[in-house]
């Protein structure tokens, strides 16, 4: 009991001291709301800083590790517990600090790093991550590889020194502005589709890489496709065993999956909010009873995927396995952040088709955007596929 | 807090899976429906029960109960809701002990805590009056004055109205039929002259009944609370219950998917497991993924009605509102999903798509609910 008192206290004092560190360190620009894509800050070797505020502030973030408040202080991390990481998220969203640091690198390839990585790559690539030096995309899909991942044909030949890379990838977010990719290659012809494939990083400068942007139905291009004609991969870049590279994508996308499945609990406008000003109230309830009905069964639903969120994190604190939800939360979370985009724009009625194919905050592209999030990391329908499989141990599934 | 059980949270549901399995599995729902029995519950198991600390499971232990709060009484719920036990549980130790709690006398706690705690008072809450639960609607009237009145009036869905030694009634002493103000709750023994209880069959087979007051007698030291006022108590006791009932309905639906999984394993169709059909696993997936959710906002419910919080009211409608309703769609889903045999009567699958949609109805159904959390919202 003293001692977790004693805690609830070491946890105040740290508040405390985040909530001075933060009001006296964070730029007043960066506690507006985003409103471009501009506004996040990816970082990279081609990083164009917006203002001074957002370098300033990816700075002093970056020099506490708080661009990673988990990850290890070794690798330049915060090294904070959940429950401090959590107060700091708090905190700063009391404040309405952004977040200085956005990338792949952080929520995709660095908890697989710290997994499989040997110490030299984690030594190599985690301090450039942390402090946004690098930026990284992922080369999973292939024209003829989706849902059926494992099918990938990209393939990697052992030259003694190297590997040979040869095929193509496509969807690959901001494969023209990334620095290195992480990338499924096969470098074995005859085993299980599963059992040949390895996991290798590379420079996205390298000779025999080229890229073709690929635009979305939202007006924008974050992604391409991208093709590798003999490009040269030092041995030394490949990570965790050859031909083991499955488990690590694997394991990597349960990380991609809990970061798409939470994008729609981040701090919004609640809908009920922009339905009050678009509709208007009449004796107290929104004007229009039906979709009042539908926005109150949605953030019913949100409140209730939010808690959810937040019991995953306290049963993984308590020692407690959680591999199998990030299924869940990845198809759940994004079916909602697409109903919740739906109604937006039913609220919004004719203002919400505004579209001049640049403004990414207005309404109708993030409306549009939101329906690549059961796609991308793996369809809703795969999802349940494999929470069919793992969780519920239905047969043949 | 952690939205995690504690060690003696677990142990103490443990104990209590154990026994409603033991001792109150859906075989004696059905015994005590096939057999017509006048209690409509076992009297016998009940003391068990209480031994357990079930019926004390919210009187605190200076008053000879358990201590384990809403969170214990849902745990205990839960179980219920799987095995479909028959108890008095949520009239009397639910709501009859939330009303003593909150607006109980001191005498009146020490005349009824220990008897329910001990397993030897059942009490039944006699407040709605409309078809659709409208807990302010309160026709029922109080009349007289100087520490005397006179109740009359009709109540409708009185859990174990008929088998209860107290009825706590909700009467206007003040006000219109509609107002939340000048409603007073009243004890009222089921013996006094006046009092007319008949039992209405319901399709869950659980226990309810219709209760008539003429002109029945009581004092100020029937009541529970302030009068006029006692509205803060009712509303409060139906939280209470809400809760409750939505840990039970998590029960239900857990119970009845996991029934169905098994079943998926095990029929074959097309020289096939239906479970292989994909059809049938992404509605289970989904399914599974609507029950971890209820999961999680009835504990963080219950929680919050412990600690009191003072916004535990939105919480009560969502837990309340989205347990009726995945516990609806589980229950239906279970019986097609067992295709001809989810309609015998033979077998149980069928008993919880009954109990579903009574206990989600009680108190407030979804729509009632999802209305509810909108208007607390501001919309
Ligand atoms: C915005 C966006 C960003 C992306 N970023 C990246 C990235 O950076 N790197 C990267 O490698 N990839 C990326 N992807 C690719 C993404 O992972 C794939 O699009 C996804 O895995 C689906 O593959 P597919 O497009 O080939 O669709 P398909 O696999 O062809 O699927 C078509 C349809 O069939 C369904 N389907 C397929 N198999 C089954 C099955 N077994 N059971 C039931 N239904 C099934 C699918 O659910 C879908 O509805 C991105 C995609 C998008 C939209």
């Amino acid at each position: 009991m003293s001692a977790q008192l004693k805690s609830v206290d070491q946890l105040e004092t740290f508040r405390r001291e985040t909530r001075a560190w933060l009001e006296a360190n964070c730029p007043a620009e960066m506690r507006q709301p985003v409103t471009e894509e501009g506004d996040v800050c990816w970082g990279g070797r081609r990083w164009k800083f917006k203002n001074d505020a957002q370098r300033v502030w990816l700075e002093r973030m970056a020099e506490r590790g708080w661009t990673v408040p988990e990850w290890p202080k070794e690798y330049g991390g915060g090294g904070l517990s959940k429950e401090e990481a959590r107060v700091l998220r708090e905190e700063m969203g009391r404040l309405s600090c952004r977040v200085p640091l956005t990338s792949f690198g952080i929520s995709m390839l660095g908890p697989a790093l710290l997994k499989y990585g040997n110490e030299q790559q984690k030594r190599e690539h985690l301090p450039k991550i942390v402090r946004g030096e690098i930026r990284w995309c992922q080369g999973y899909s292939e024209p003829g590889a989706g849902s059926d991942l494992a099918s990938l044909k990209t393939r990697a030949e052992d030259k003694g020194a190297h590997f040979l890379v040869n095929g193509s990838k496509i969807w690959t977010s901001y494969g023209d502005k990334a620095d290195w990719i992480f990338c499924l290659v096969r470098t074995d012809f005859s085993a299980k589709k599963q059992e040949g494939i390895s996991f290798v990083l590379f420079d996205m400068q390298s000779p025999g890489i080229s890229t073709r942007p690929i635009r979305l139905i939202s007006g924008y291009s974050p992604f391409t496709q991208t093709f590798f004609d003999n490009v040269q991969v030092p041995k030394e870049n490949l990570m965790g065993e050859l031909n083991k590279g499955w488990t690590i994508a694997k394991y990597l996308l349960t990380h991609e999956r809990n970061m798409i499945g939470g994008m729609g609990t981040q701090r919004q406008t609640p809908l009920s909010q922009l339905a009050i000003k678009s509709i208007g109230l009449a004796s107290g309830k929104l004007a229009e009873g039906t979709l009042r009905a539908d926005i109150a069964r949605f953030e019913m639903d949100a409140l209730a995927f939010t808690l959810t969120m937040g019991r995953v994190m306290d049963e993984a604190k308590a020692g407690n396995e959680t591999g199998a939800v990030s299924s869940m939360l990845k198809y759940y979370g994004t079916e909602l952040n697409k109903r919740r985009a739906e109604l937006a724009m039913s609220i919004a009625g004719s203002e919400g088709l505004k579209f001049d194919g640049q403004t990414q905050a207005d309404i109708a592209p993030v409306w549009l955007r939101t329906k690549a999030n059961s796609i991308e990391g793996g369809t809703s329908e795969v999802q349940l596929n494999i929470i069919a499989k793992n969780v519920l141990r239905l047969p043949g599934a | 807090m952690s939205l995690v059980l504690t060690e003696d949270q677990l142990m103490f549901r443990d104990a209590a899976k154990r026994f409603a399995a033991e001792r109150a599995p859906v075989a004696q729902l059905r015994k005590l429906r096939d057999d017509n029995d006048a209690a409509g519950f076992s009297r016998e198991v009940w003391k068990e029960m209480a031994d357990m600390g079930w019926a004390g499971v919210l009187v605190p232990e200076e008053h000879g109960g358990a201590g384990f709060g809403y969170v214990g009484a849902g745990l205990v719920a839960e179980e219920i809701g799987r095995n479909l036990s028959a108890t008095p549980l949520l009239s009397t130790a639910v709501l009859g002990v939330t009303a003593l709690l909150r607006g109980g006398s001191a005498a009146q706690k020490e005349a009824f805590l220990p008897a329910i705690a001990g397993g030897d008072l059942v009490v039944a809450l006699a407040s709605d009056e409309k078809n659709r639960h409208a807990p302010h609607s309160i026709a029922t009237r109080a009349t007289g004055g100087s520490g005397k009145f006179k109740l009359s009036g009709r109540k409708v869905h009185v859990l174990d109205g008929h088998v209860a030694d107290r009825l706590i009634v909700t009467a206007r002493t003040s006000g219109d039929v509609e107002s939340r103000d000048g409603i007073t709750l009243f004890l009222v023994d089921t013996k006094a002259s006046g009092v007319n209880v008949t039992r209405t069959p319901t399709v869950d087979s659980h226990n309810a009944a219709a209760v008539e007051l003429r002109d029945v007698a009581v004092s100020d030291s029937d009541v529970i609370g302030t009068v006029d006022k006692g509205a803060v108590v009712l509303d409060a006791v139906l939280d209470a219950g809400r809760a409750v009932l939505a840990a039970e309905l998590l029960g239900v639906a857990e119970e009845s998917f996991e029934r169905t999984l098994g079943y998926l394993r095990e029929r074959e169709q097309f020289g096939a497991k239906i479970g292989t059909f994909q059809s049938l696993q992404h509605r289970a997936a989904h399914l599974f993924c609507e029950i971890e959710l209820v999961r999680s906002v009835v504990l963080r419910t219950l929680q919050a009605l412990d600690a009191q919080e003072p916004t535990a009211s939105n919480l009560v409608c969502l837990a309340k509102g989205k347990a009726s309703d995945v516990a609806r769609i589980a229950t239906n889903e279970a019986v097609q999903m067992h295709g001809g045999i989810g309609m015998t009567d033979e077998f149980d699958i069928g008993f919880f798509m009954k109990r579903a949609r009574a206990a989600g109805e009680t108190f407030g159904d979804y729509y009632y609910h999802a209305d509810r959390f909108a208007q607390l919202a501001g919309y």
